[in-house]
């Protein structure tokens, strides 16, 4: 409980000359662009973004490198200013303002912890600039009590680079939070760490976020990680979102192939568009066969003669023995041979070559598989799905 | 000589073998040619001049007689490190932090490029600039008249800071230029100006590359002789000098050797004071001498 409390204890205004204030307003909104454009000489890092973080969200930047998704978090800690349209914090523009003035903090990629300080004087580093100075004492008890709340009470005179990884990360989480920033800005902070730790640290810091209530704005390129942690994840491609939403609708409602790619594995089938609705559309393949999958909610509308996806998620894919009674679940079906089996744990994952249909990933959970025996490469197989679900999307 | 002891404890023949040219390098050019300055200190000139044995303190009782030289040393050769620091510091900021690439190499190459010449004549060069038909003429016709600035400690002073600031440019700039600039921005994002980031993260972690500048500029100015010789004209004159004239003019080798003792028990100490100062403002971090 004393963990949990650290901050509330220690809550209050930050104060900074000339900076903005703390819950200046009773806003929602925490973070807003409006039709920010960043430019870099010719390349176009964010174009013409607008965006709103609620207050209280963790909210993610999610895309491949080079996407614009670090720039938008460096137009939001204030390294960089945007070139079009507005930057707001707590409904007020901060568009001019440096970094050191603004209400936000970050918790950078590889740290950036100082490394002619000691653990506590890098922790209380914010304090130290404020004016007025805190005295040595509140320092020392601040610092003492973020130490808790990180887990590493008794580093205070350790040197940085004498921790581990994870310690580092949580000596950075640290330093950044005892400023009660407004927002709190994570820019691949597990990038560094092992597999085993990043798992870790994730379920760490989606604790932490709901014990101290700030905002924190994530960005990452692991799908993985925004999904277990965001609230809200923001797709971005080339400068721009592509999509905002939360993680089971970005799964479950792709708007367009990129998304269904980008997040979780997708089997993708391309080809004409034949027939489209509103609530839906129908795919002809190279070899004829012809598909059909529903329309997602806010999927990007397909028009009949251009080139469309249809998109099954391996784990809606079932693999049956040739031989045995048609399953009844599935009406799309098609004969294959297994080529490749991963046993994952909980999930084994199959790659079925089929002739129509190329090579089609399954996802089989334990039960399943544990009451048909399972397959081995080499078996003869049919694969199937229902067409409920199967999307039909545009092309990337 | 260390070295020498390890390897024979270790009685590794291969260590042993590739420190010896070291080993005898030192032996031989440093600690030999120091025993034979420190005996000779100890003893009396020969009628004819050169040295001549004997054990006696004179030679030291009578180095106040070379005052003005070490004066001048203790005096220029601080001042000068200090300029040469002043100067440097934003030139290698700059280079290291500001600059872009193109710019950087072609600053680099300008810093560079007067060691192409002969320092000597280097030097030469600035007795013209400093002379009367130099500067002091430019400056006449502008109205500053009778400022005589050759054989003066101020034509000395320029001498020093022109031929040693890029000795204390580089170890700056290369500390600058390792220094993660993703801590600028940690220390601004945390609430410092850019003063202050300047003063708590730039600055104390550029200092091993400032204090490893100064050393070398301070250290081979205490030795210095040329500058004096040509800017100072003999007017100006440093140890070094002093040294040349004794050895070389009045051949009094003990008293010679008796000033170069003292010298270099000086420079020890004020290296170590300068250390001990460096090494408190920075805590634990060691301080590297190259």
């Amino acid at each position: 409980m004393a963990r949990r409390n650290a901050l509330a204890m220690t809550g209050g205004n930050r104060e900074r000359a000339g900076g903005v204030p703390r819950d200046s307003s009773g806003q929602s909104a925490d973070i807003e662009f409006a039709g920010v454009t960043k430019r870099f000489g010719e390349v176009v890092a964010v174009d013409d973004v607008s965006l709103s973080v609620e207050r209280g969200a963790f909210y993610t930047f999610l895309g491949p490198s080079g996407c614009g998704k670090t720039t938008s978090l460096r137009l939001i800690a204030g390294f960089e200013q945007p070139d079009q349209g507005d930057v707001r914090i707590g409904g007020a523009s901060v568009v001019g303002i440096p970094p050191y003035k603004r209400p936000v903090n970050m918790v950078f990629q590889h740290y950036a912890l100082f490394p002619h300080l000691t653990v506590a004087d890098n922790i209380g580093y914010g304090l130290r600039q404020r004016a007025p100075r805190p005295t040595n004492s509140e320092i020392t008890g601040q610092v003492g009590e973020m130490l808790e709340l990180v887990r590493l009470s008794g580093f205070e005179t350790r040197r940085v680079w004498e921790l581990s990884g994870g310690q580092q990360q949580r000596v950075a989480l640290a330093r950044a939070l005892i400023n009660h920033p407004t927002v709190l800005l994570l820019d691949e902070p597990l990038a560094a760490l092992d597999r085993k730790l990043r798992r870790e640290m994730q379920i760490e810091l989606q604790t932490l976020q709901r014990e101290v209530g700030i905002t924190f704005v994530l960005v990452t390129h692991d799908q993985e990680e925004a999904l277990s942690m965001s609230d809200t994840i923001c797709i971005m491609r080339d400068g721009r979102i592509v999509q905002t939403g939360g993680p089971k609708e970005l799964y479950d409602e792709p708007v367009n192939g990129y998304v269904a790619d980008f997040v979780g594995k997708s089997n993708f089938f391309a080809g004409k568009v034949v027939e489209a609705t509103g609530t839906g559309a129908a795919v002809e393949l190279e070899g004829g066969r012809v598909l059909s999958g529903r329309r997602p909610k806010n999927g990007e509308t397909l028009a009949p003669g251009a080139r469309g996806v249809i998109a099954v998620r391996p784990e809606l894919v079932h693999v049956t023995p040739t031989a045995g009674p048609t399953a009844s679940q599935t009406d799309v079906e098609a004969p294959g041979r297994v080529k490749n089996r991963i046993f994952l744990g909980e999930h084994t994952e199959y790659l079925v070559g089929t002739q129509e249909l190329g090579d089609i990933l399954a996802l089989v959970p334990k039960h399943v598989e544990a009451s048909d025996g399972g397959f081995t490469p080499g078996d003869e197989v049919r694969i199937g799905w229902r067409t409920s679900a199967a999307l039909s999307l545009a092309e990337r | 000589m260390t070295a020498a002891k390890v390897a024979g404890k270790n009685g590794n023949r291969v260590t042993a073998m590739l420190l010896l040219p070291t080993t005898l390098w030192f032996l031989l050019l440093l600690v030999m040619p120091l025993v034979v300055i420190l005996v000779f200190s100890l003893g009396e000139r020969a009628p004819a001049g050169g040295y001549q044995a004997a054990l006696t303190l004179e030679q030291y009782a009578n180095l106040p007689a070379r005052l003005k030289a070490f004066t001048n040393t203790l005096t220029l050769s601080p001042l000068g490190t200090l300029i040469c620091m002043v100067i440097a510091y934003p030139l290698a900021y700059y280079l290291a932090i500001k600059a872009g690439r193109r710019a950087k190499a072609l600053l680099l190459t300008l810093v560079i490029v007067p060691f192409w010449t002969s320092f000597l004549i280097r030097t030469y060069a600035w007795i013209y600039i400093l002379g009367g038909r130099g500067i002091p003429r430019l400056l006449e016709m502008i109205g500053i008249e009778d400022l005589r600035l050759i054989n003066t400690p101020t034509a000395v002073l320029i001498g020093i800071v022109y031929g040693y600031l890029p000795l204390m440019v580089f170890p700056i700039y290369v500390s600058l230029e390792k220094l993660d600039k993703g801590l600028l921005e940690a220390s601004s994002d945390l609430g410092a100006n850019p003063v202050r980031t300047f003063l708590q993260v730039t600055l104390p972690l550029s200092a091993p590359g400032l204090i490893t500048g100064s050393l070398l500029v301070f250290i081979l100015l205490m030795g210095e002789y040329l500058i004096p010789a040509i800017l100072g004209g003999g007017k100006v004159f440093f140890v070094g000098n002093a040294l040349v004239d004794l050895f070389l003019q009045s051949r009094n080798w003990p008293f010679g050797s008796a000033v170069a003792v003292a010298l270099v028990v000086i420079m020890l100490v004020a290296i170590a004071l300068y250390l001990s100062l460096a090494g408190r403002e920075r805590g634990r971090q060691d301080v590297s001498i190259i």
